[in-house]
């Protein structure tokens, strides 16, 4: 299916919630869903029999300075088509439902994206970091990020 | 007494053994300094420890092509077994308490070789990386440091025949200076 034919489908289905599609320079293209919807909808898109997007590719956290997004880059092995999930949030506050129950692989990506980003995935089975040591302070991958001057004693 | 050692000339070299010991008795005059030094660059025991891609070629030089085997070096997969420490690949921050941990299990005496860039100064990571550290020295005493990314087995095995010189010179025993 063609990715405008999975956005009419989609919003149609959800209405506001489905908030518009970026094509332009994306391959897949992107639909743009707005945060509180997206586990309904990855939900819909996995089980919907003539979508069924049976794989998570990524899902990546981005900075936009003003904003963040999250990005999901879905695969469907049946129909071999693909598109694109983003969700725009807040500088303050980044948070969103977790998409872990409809593809378990989420957990690893979204707690990468927590640790890297701050992007708080509300629901999640297990939102710990995933690279960086526990007691570390703050994103590294957020663009207003202070690199520390040493850590446990060894010099950054 | 004829057999007394005191009057008995000592026997020149290749001559008949001294009584009492078979023919292939021979005896050996150095200082023991020497000797254990000898044994000691000639069994380096490393530690199987690698944490990027200098570990590939860590592997490659320990195995048949390059036989790092020929100098006692093999590897050990425990600390407590090990003399040498081969740093070989990037040492995040995370992992740096766990190279102390290690480094502090090995028994004396014990020495660390920094492979590559990343061991040496953090190498390709040493701008703009919040995670990686600037060189293992930050962490523990160096004593032999190869450039490289990575290096190949040659510029391993001549890091180790450099350890092996410092080796030598090492003073166990007599007065300290």
């Amino acid at each position: 299916m063609e990715a405008q034919a999975i956005f009419d489908t989609l919003k149609g289905k959800f209405g506001d919630a489905v908030v518009e599609l970026q094509s332009e320079g994306f391959s897949p293209a992107f639909v743009v869903v707005a945060p509180a919807a997206v586990k309904e909808v990855s939900r819909f898109l996995k089980e919907d029999p003539d979508l069924s997007f049976d794989v998570l590719m990524c899902l990546s956290g981005v900075d936009y300075k003003e904003k963040f997004a999250v990005a999901y880059h879905l695969h469907s092995l049946k129909h071999r088509h693909a598109i694109g999930l983003k969700v725009m949030l807040p500088r303050e506050n980044p948070s969103l439902p977790t998409v872990d129950d409809v593809w378990p692989a989420a957990n690893f990506q979204e707690r990468e994206a927590f640790d890297l980003y701050g992007i708080v995935f509300e629901g999640s089975k297990d939102l710990r970091r995933i690279l960086l040591p526990e007691d570390w302070e703050g994103h590294p991958l957020r663009k207003d990020y202070k690199y520390p001057d040493s850590y446990h004693g060894i010099k950054v | 007494m004829s057999s007394d050692p005191a009057h008995t000339p000592p026997p020149a070299h290749g001559s008949a053994p001294p009584p009492g010991l078979g023919p292939e008795a021979q005896v050996m005059v150095g200082n023991a300094d020497l000797f254990v030094n000898w044994a000691r660059k000639s069994s380096l025991w490393y530690l199987l420890f690698a944490t990027a891609c200098c570990g590939i070629e860590l592997m490659q030089a320990g195995a048949s092509r390059y036989d790092m085997d020929r100098f006692g070096a093999v590897f050990r997969a425990t600390p407590r077994q090990a003399d040498l420490m081969l740093v070989a690949g990037t040492i995040t921050h995370k992992m740096a308490e766990r190279v102390k941990r290690l480094y502090d299990q090995m028994p004396e005496p014990k020495y660390v070789i920094a492979m590559g860039s990343c061991a040496n100064t953090g190498g390709p990571f040493y701008k703009d990386s919040y995670c990686v550290v600037k060189g293992v020295d930050l962490i523990i005493p160096v004593d032999v440091y190869i450039p490289g990314c990575p290096p190949r087995p040659e510029a391993l095995i001549d890091g180790i025949m450099k350890l092996q010189k410092i080796i030598m010179k090492r003073k166990n025993y007599g007065a300290k200076a």
